[in-house]
C-alpha cells in the first residue's frame, strides 16, 4: 500500500485478523447474534457500523484536546447517538423493508461496545487520520466476521443468498431440494450463531497458536 | 497367523505414527492387548470404561429389538394388514417375522449411520489431537437410532450426530469433559433443525411420509398416520390406546421409547450393576409425580376449564405421565449418564427430582416441544455442577459448624 505507512497499514489490517473486535476481543456479540440471520442484514449491520465508527473516531479524534475528562462519555455518547440517528433516517427512508428486519439492533449500535471502546481506546488519544484509519479497521473486522456469519446462516438456514434461491426452490423441489435436502431450521435462531462465531474462534486460534490464552 | 496378532504387528508397525490410537482402539475393542503393565502397584478392576458402556448398551438391547418389532406393527397396522394387539405382552398379532422384517430393514441403517459417522469423527479426533480413541461414544451410538423417529433422514442423522459429537462434546475435550449429553444434543439439534421430521402426526409410523407424498402425487392409496398419545393429548384429540398398551409400549413414538416395561427392566439391571443411579431414576419419576398431582389438583378445583389448551394435558392421570413420551427412557438412560449427571449423592436427588418437575412442566404449557424430557436433562446437564458446589459447601459448613462446637 503505498498511499498508506506500514504503521498506518496496521491500523486497519490487525484488526482483521489477529485482533479481530469479535473473535479475539469478543466486543460486539449482541448484535452478530440478532441480525445474521440474513446476509443482507449483516451487510448493512456492518456498512452502518463501517460509518458511525469511521466519521465518529474522527470526530472525537478532533475534538480529543477540548473535550474535559469527566464529561467524556456523554460527549462521545452524543456522537455516536447522532450518527446512528443519520444510519436510522437513512435507512428508513431508502429501504424501509431492511430497517424494519433490522428494528431496534441499528439504534443499538449506540450501546455496540466495539465503538465506545475504540474511542475511549484510540480516538482520545490520535490524531484524526490515525482515528480514522482505526475505526475503518475495526468496523472491517467486524463486518467480516458479521457476514461470515450471514453467509452460513442465510445459505444453511432458508437456501438463499441475499435473497437468491441458490440451492433451489423448497417448494419446487428443485436443485438440491430434489434429492431430499431440508433448510436447517436450527441455523435462522440465535444460538447458532453462537455457535458459528465460536467455530471461527477454533478456526482462528488453531491457525495462530500464539492467539490461545491460558 | 491370528487376527488378534495381525492387529498387534500392524499396532507396532504404526506405532510412532498418527495412526496410532486409531489401530490400538481396533485391537483393544476385540481383544485384550497383549501387553501387561510391570512393577509397582496397580488397581485392579473389573469395570473399565468399555466394560460400563456395554453393559448400558445390553440393557437397551431389549428395547432395541422391541423397537423394531414395534416399528413393523405401528406400519402394518396402519397400513391396515394386521389388528390391535390383544392378548397382552405376548401377543401374536405383535411377534411376527413380517413386523420384525419391516423394522429391522429400517432401524439398521439408522445404528449403521450414528455409529459410522460417530466413531469416525471420534477416530479423526483422536488422530488430530495424539490421543487415544474413548470409548464414549458406544453408548451415545445405541441412544441416538433409540431416541428418534423411525422415518428420520439418514442425512440428517448423521449431520446432527457430525454436530452433537463436535459442538456437544469434542469442543469441551472428549469423553468425560462434556456439559450436555451428547445424544440429547443430538436429539435437540435434530429437534430444532428439522421440526417436521420430529414432530407431527406423520414420522412416527414407517412409510407414513413417502405415503403422503404418494397421495399428494396422484397415486389412489389411503394415507397412513399414528400421533403420539403426547401429540394428541397437546391437541386435545382422543387417542385410541390403553394404560396396558401405553405400559407394554404398543405405541407410535421414537425407535425405543415406547415400551415402559422393558425400559424398566433396562433400568433394574442397570441399578444392579451399579451402573445407572437409582437415585436419579427414582427422584425423577418423583418429580414428574409431584407436578403431575398438581396440575391434576388444578383440574379438579375448577381453575382449568374444558376450553382450555392445556386441559387434555393437565387433565392425564398423573401416573399416566411416567408411561407417555420419552420419560422413561430420558429418566433411565440419560439423566443417569454419569458424566453430565449431579456427582454428589444429595446432589443426584435434587436433580432427578428437577428433572422429572420440569419435563412434566414442559410438557404441559408448551404443547410445541412434547418432548419435555429431553429439554428438562439438558438443562438440569447445564445445572448439575451448579448443585454439586452447593452440596458441598453445604456440607463443608456443617462440619465447620461441628468443629467450632467441638471447639467451644
Amino acid at each position: 500500500m503505498g498511499l498508506l505507512s506500514k504503521k498506518d497499514a496496521k491500523l486497519i489490517t490487525d484488526p482483521l485478523a489477529d485482533n479481530n473486535p469479535i473473535t479475539i476481543q469478543v466486543l460486539g456479540i449482541c448484535s452478530a447474534l440478532a441480525i445474521t440471520a440474513q446476509l443482507k442484514a449483516s451487510i448493512v449491520m456492518a456498512v452502518s457500523v463501517l460509518f458511525v465508527l469511521g466519521i465518529g473516531n474522527v470526530v472525537i479524534s478532533l475534538l480529543r484536546n477540548i473535550i474535559p475528562s469527566k464529561i467524556r462519555i456523554i460527549v462521545q455518547l452524543v456522537v455516536v447517538a447522532a450518527l446512528v440517528i443519520i444510519v436510522d433516517q437513512v435507512l428508513k427512508a431508502f429501504s424501509y423493508e431492511l430497517s424494519k428486519t433490522l428494528s431496534v439492533f441499528v439504534g443499538l449500535i449506540i450501546t455496540n461496545c466495539i465503538i465506545m471502546g475504540r474511542f475511549e481506546a484510540f480516538a482520545l488519544g490520535n490524531g484524526p487520520w490515525k482515528s480514522f484509519l482505526d475505526g475503518i479497521g475495526n468496523a472491517l473486522g467486524y463486518g467480516v466476521i458479521l457476514i461470515i456469519v450471514g453467509f452460513f446462516r442465510e445459505l444453511l438456514g432458508s437456501g438463499t443468498l441475499l435473497g437468491f434461491k441458490v440451492l433451489g426452490d423448497p417448494i419446487e423441489k428443485t436443485g438440491l431440494y430434489a434429492i431430499g435436502y431440508e433448510n436447517n431450521g436450527f441455523m435462522l435462531l440465535s444460538p447458532m450463531a453462537l455457535i458459528v462465531v465460536g467455530i471461527i474462534i477454533w478456526v482462528q486460534r488453531s491457525r495462530n497458536k500464539a492467539l490461545i490464552e491460558d | 497367523m491370528s487376527l488378534k496378532n495381525k492387529l498387534h504387528v500392524l499396532k507396532e508397525k504404526y506405532k510412532s505414527t498418527k495412526f496410532a490410537p486409531a489401530f490400538n482402539a481396533l485391537h483393544t475393542f476385540l481383544y485384550l492387548p497383549n501387553e501387561t503393565t510391570h512393577g509397582g502397584t496397580h488397581v485392579k478392576a473389573a469395570d473399565d470404561l468399555k466394560r460400563t458402556m456395554n453393559t448400558v448398551i445390553m440393557a437397551m438391547i431389549p428395547c432395541l429389538i422391541f423397537g423394531m418389532f414395534n416399528a413393523g406393527y405401528q406400519h402394518n397396522l396402519a397400513v391396515g394388514d394386521i389388528q390391535a394387539v390383544s392378548s397382552g405382552f405376548f401377543s401374536s398379532e405383535f411377534w411376527t417375522l413380517a413386523n420384525f422384517t419391516v423394522g429391522f430393514w429400517k432401524i439398521l441403517p439408522l445404528v449403521i449411520v450414528s455409529y459410522g459417522v460417530g466413531l469416525g469423527i471420534e477416530f479423526l479426533f483422536a488422530i488430530i489431537k495424539k490421543h487415544e480413541v474413548e470409548e464414549g461414544y458406544l453408548v451415545t451410538g445405541m441412544l441416538v437410532p433409540l431416541i428418534v423417529p423411525i422415518d428420520i433422514p439418514l442425512w440428517m442423522l448423521a449431520v446432527a450426530v457430525a454436530f452433537g459429537v463436535v459442538i456437544g462434546k469434542e469442543v469441551f475435550g472428549g469423553t468425560g469433559m462434556n456439559i450436555l449429553n451428547p445424544a440429547l444434543t443430538i436429539r435437540a439439534f435434530l429437534f430444532f433443525a428439522y421440526p417436521t421430521w420430529m414432530s407431527g402426526d406423520k414420522v412416527w409410523v414407517e412409510g407414513a411420509v413417502e405415503r403422503t407424498n404418494e397421495i399428494a402425487a396422484g397415486a389412489n392409496l389411503d394415507a397412513i398416520s399414528g400421533e403420539t398419545i403426547l401429540g394428541s393429548l397437546a391437541q386435545g384429540k382422543e387417542f385410541a390406546y390403553s394404560t396396558a398398551d401405553m405400559f407394554l409400549g404398543f405405541i407410535p413414538g421414537s425407535v425405543g421409547e415406547t415400551s415402559t416395561l422393558l425400559i424398566l427392566l433396562g433400568g433394574l439391571f442397570l441399578i444392579f450393576t451399579k451402573i445407572g443411579s437409582w437415585r436419579i431414576m427414582l427422584s425423577s419419576a418423583l418429580g414428574a409425580i409431584v407436578m403431575g398431582l398438581i396440575f391434576n389438583q388444578v383440574v379438579d378445583a375448577g381453575v382449568i376449564g374444558e376450553g382450555s389448551k392445556f386441559y387434555g394435558l393437565m387433565n392425564t392421570p398423573f401416573w399416566h405421565h411416567l408411561l407417555i413420551g420419552g420419560f422413561a427412557f430420558g429418566t433411565v438412560f440419560m439423566a443417569t449418564d454419569p458424566v453430565t449427571a449431579s456427582q454428589t449423592n444429595k446432589g443426584k436427588w435434587i436433580y432427578g427430582f428437577l428433572i422429572g418437575l420440569i419435563s412434566i412442566l414442559i410438557r404441559v404449557f408448551n404443547p410445541a416441544y412434547p418432548e419435555g424430557v429431553m429439554l428438562a436433562i439438558l438443562l438440569m446437564n447445564v445445572f448439575a455442577p451448579t448443585i454439586d458446589h452447593y452440596v458441598v459447601q453445604g456440607n463443608v459448613k456443617k462440619r465447620m459448624k461441628r468443629l467450632k462446637a467441638k471447639v467451644a
